[in-house]
């Protein structure tokens, strides 16, 4: 495989039940393309969490994927409110979530934790009131 | 890694209503996890087949789906909607409810041999 796979997404702000289509539509492209078991589930826990900040805490945004025969790439990018202090947001247990997020099962602050520890490397660039834009890269081992 | 039960031993264990996967009653699973907050479950890589929750919404099918999970128990008898059974069955998830509360369901799958990851 030494094509570069291309995928892109708009994700809806609005509703919340839909969240997550994106990422599961990747997981199975990325299953597809015949990664590990291991792999394709720690991309699509990233990706998923990252899916799921842009819908809660953002109003919605796109997320572009491109798979080259050394890593998956992924760019999650939107136009919310931004993180004002990215270390903290880091922080395990920190979160801004509302109690109805809460109740819906998300904002435990464990979603940029989470891609941190799955993703082989994490970047966050995010201006208050310019929006957020996340890349999470993961190496893909040498067959 | 525990021995390993059916999920339809699971079913039985839990008294509990199968609401779509009949076909994977046979299906053998090792681990399972219990939480009603979905980042918990998505903070731990390694395979666990079943998750017991006592939140009711889709992303619990996504979190199931995004974890390679066979099986999702809704405790305290709640029931989903069909939205939710709709995307289960899509993705080869079997789904029961049962009317055990959370610490009785996980306690008497621990002790059939079910047991948790470290
Ligand atoms: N895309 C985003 N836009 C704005 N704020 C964000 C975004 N992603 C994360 N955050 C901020 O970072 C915090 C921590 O995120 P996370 O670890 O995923 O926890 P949670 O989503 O459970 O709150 C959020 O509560 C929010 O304040
Ligand atoms: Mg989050």
């Amino acid at each position: 495989m030494s094509d570069v796979v291309k995928l892109h997404y708009d994700v809806d702000g609005d509703n919340f039940m839909a969240a997550g289509e994106a990422s599961s539509t990747v997981k199975n492209v990325l299953k597809r393309l015949g990664f590990g078991e291991d792999l394709v589930r720690r991309a699509a826990i990233c990706l998923y969490e990252g899916e799921i900040n842009m819908v809660i805490h953002a109003n919605g945004g796109t997320i572009d994927v491109s798979v080259s025969p050394q890593t998956i790439e992924m760019v999650l990018q939107d136009q919310g409110g931004g993180i004002p202090d990215i270390e903290q947001a880091m922080q395990e247990g920190f979160s801004t979530a509302s109690d109805r997020v809460r109740d819906l099962g998300f904002g435990a602050g464990m979603g940029l934790p989470n891609m941190r520890r799955y993703a082989d490397s994490l970047e966050i660039s995010s201006e208050p009131g310019q929006g957020t834009r996340v890349t999470m890269t993961l190496n893909i081992a040498p067959a | 890694m525990g021995t390993g039960i059916t999920i339809g031993q699971i079913q039985k264990l839990l008294g509990a209503r199968l609401l779509c996967g009949e076909t994977m009653l046979g299906t053998e699973v090792h681990s399972a996890c219990g939480a009603d907050l979905m980042s918990d479950v998505l903070a731990f890589v390694k395979e666990q087949s079943v998750l017991l929750t006592g939140l009711l919404n889709l992303q619990v099918v996504r979190t199931a789906e995004m974890m390679d999970m066979k099986c999702i128990v809704f405790v305290r008898g709640k029931v989903p909607d069909e939205a939710i059974l709709t995307l289960a069955e899509a993705r080869g998830i079997a789904v029961m409810s049962t009317d055990c509360r959370m610490y009785s369901a996980c306690g008497r799958l621990y002790a059939a041999g079910l047991v948790g990851l470290e």
